[in-house]
């Protein structure tokens, strides 16, 4: 399978990107490129925008200038594709308090493309077994966000939008992000991530500064 | 990764999630759907005692008082429409999935009307009765809800739409609203009426179901371009 995922590649590019938002201009002229394979980083302080950009590269906000593209078209051309190829780690989880693990995962399984993996083997990786019957209101911060995380590892998606990946999560956490991302990247998928800390992944990485 | 293996589950999958999840949610929470149903009943038991209770008064005054607090308890229901999909970043997620936006949004007001306008449907007769209303009009008027309620759900779905980013939207909800929604409640109130004085009744039918099947058509594509407009 692994050698299989290998054979299709995909590119994500933006060009010119300019997004302004009331009065402040908060980039102007960004581009980038991203294939198959590799790690974009989005560094910069607090409210210089991070988030900003990826909700425009989801197509969320309207950019004033540039275009993002997803395998050399338009993304606002195909955005059921590119939607399609996409699962995006917000800064709120997106999950309902008052629904169990089940439940939400069960959920998401309808709105896009699931992976062949086994949910158990998910859930055991994670370390989020034991919580299933647990209403999501009752789990601390870092354990939503392992579900949340378990969102991504369900989808077959190559791209991976995550926003600070790492709020709330213990060392152990972290390393194990850094470890899925690293898998994901190895078998030809590609993650796009805004994140404070230093993050060490093992994969071509572009960074994109935002001033 | 493969494209053939790659597969986005179907509308109907999604239409059906969506409702599901929706439903769940409401069955969790009982109290917001029980919310609107006991303001209604309130409205409808109260009414009497302020104005009097003498028999025709009552059955003059009954369509119209149920149709009225009808059309105000679902106001009151389709504010929270949105707003916990908008706080816990669950719309977002609704916003990037393949799933086309407007079948996402048919699924979450088909669940509202199923957890608000239904029960209205169920529970009016029971109020008819104290007002004086013959079983045969009883009918009617419980056609009349249930059409005239689907139309107030996926109408106000625009408006929810709209005001979800809003602090405090609700009366800016009900304004937006109101002009839309006011022929529903003319056209059920005069229908029921109609039909108490043993009159033709069904135009009154006819236009709710065409008003009803207008806005089933056209308020999803509506709602969906609302939420992407709010969510900017």
């Amino acid at each position: 399978m692994t050698t299989e995922r290998k054979t299709l590649t995909h590119k994500l590019s933006a060009d010119n990107l300019t997004l302004i938002r009331g009065e402040r201009c908060l980039f102007e002229g960004l581009s980038f490129a991203l294939e198959s394979g590799g790690l974009l980083i989005l560094e910069g302080r607090n409210g210089c925008g991070k988030t900003s950009l990826m909700r425009a590269i989801a197509g969320m906000l309207s950019l004033e200038t540039g275009e993002v593209h997803w395998d050399d078209v338009p993304v606002e051309k195909q955005r059921q594709t590119f939607h399609g190829s996409l699962v995006w780690l917000a800064h709120r989880t997106g999950l309902k308090g008052d629904l169990t693990l089940v439940e939400n995962l069960g959920f998401e399984r309808s709105l896009r493309a699931v992976s062949n993996r086994e949910p158990e083997e998910i859930y055991e990786r994670l370390g989020i077994s034991r919580l299933k019957k647990l209403i999501l209101r009752s789990l601390s911060a870092g354990q939503q966000r392992r579900v949340a995380l378990a969102r991504m590892l369900l989808a077959d998606v190559p791209l991976w939008m995550m926003d600070e990946p790492f709020t709330n999560l213990d060392r152990e956490g972290r390393a194990l992000v850094m470890e899925l991302v690293e898998e994901h990247l190895a078998v030809g998928g590609m993650c796009v991530m805004a994140a404070h800390q230093d993050v060490e992944i093992n994969a071509p990485t572009t960074r994109v500064t935002i001033k | 990764m493969n494209d053939q293996q790659r597969e986005i589950p179907g509308i109907l999958t999604g239409l059906v999630a969506m409702t599901k999840r929706d439903l769940l949610l409401a069955w969790k929470r009982p109290g917001d759907v029980l919310n609107p149903l006991f303001f209604f009943a309130m409205v409808c038991t109260l009414f009497p005692l302020a104005v009097g209770p003498s028999a025709e008064q009552l059955e003059f005054s009954g369509p119209g008082v149920l149709w009225v607090a009808a059309l105000l308890a679902t106001l009151l229901s389709l504010n929270s429409l949105f707003i916990t999909d908008f706080e816990d970043g669950s719309l977002d997620q609704l916003l990037v999935s393949p799933q086309p936006l407007p079948v996402l949004v048919l699924g979450k007001t088909l669940a509202h009307w199923m957890t608000s306008g239904l029960p209205l449907v169920f529970v009016s007769p029971i109020l008819a009765i104290t007002y004086r209303m013959p079983l045969s009009v009883v009918g009617v008027m419980m056609l009349t809800l249930a059409l005239g309620t689907i139309s107030l759900s996926l109408l106000g779905s625009i408006g929810a739409a709209l005001t979800v980013g809003l602090h405090r939207g609700t009366a800016l909800l009900s304004l937006l609203i109101l002009p839309l929604a006011m022929p529903i409640m003319i056209l059920g109130a005069n229908a029921v009426s109609l039909a108490a004085h043993n009159d033709i009744y069904t135009t009154g039918i006819w236009a709710l179901g065409a008003y009803a099947i207008g806005s089933l058509s056209l308020a999803p594509y509506a709602t969906a371009a609302a939420l992407r407009i709010s969510n900017e």
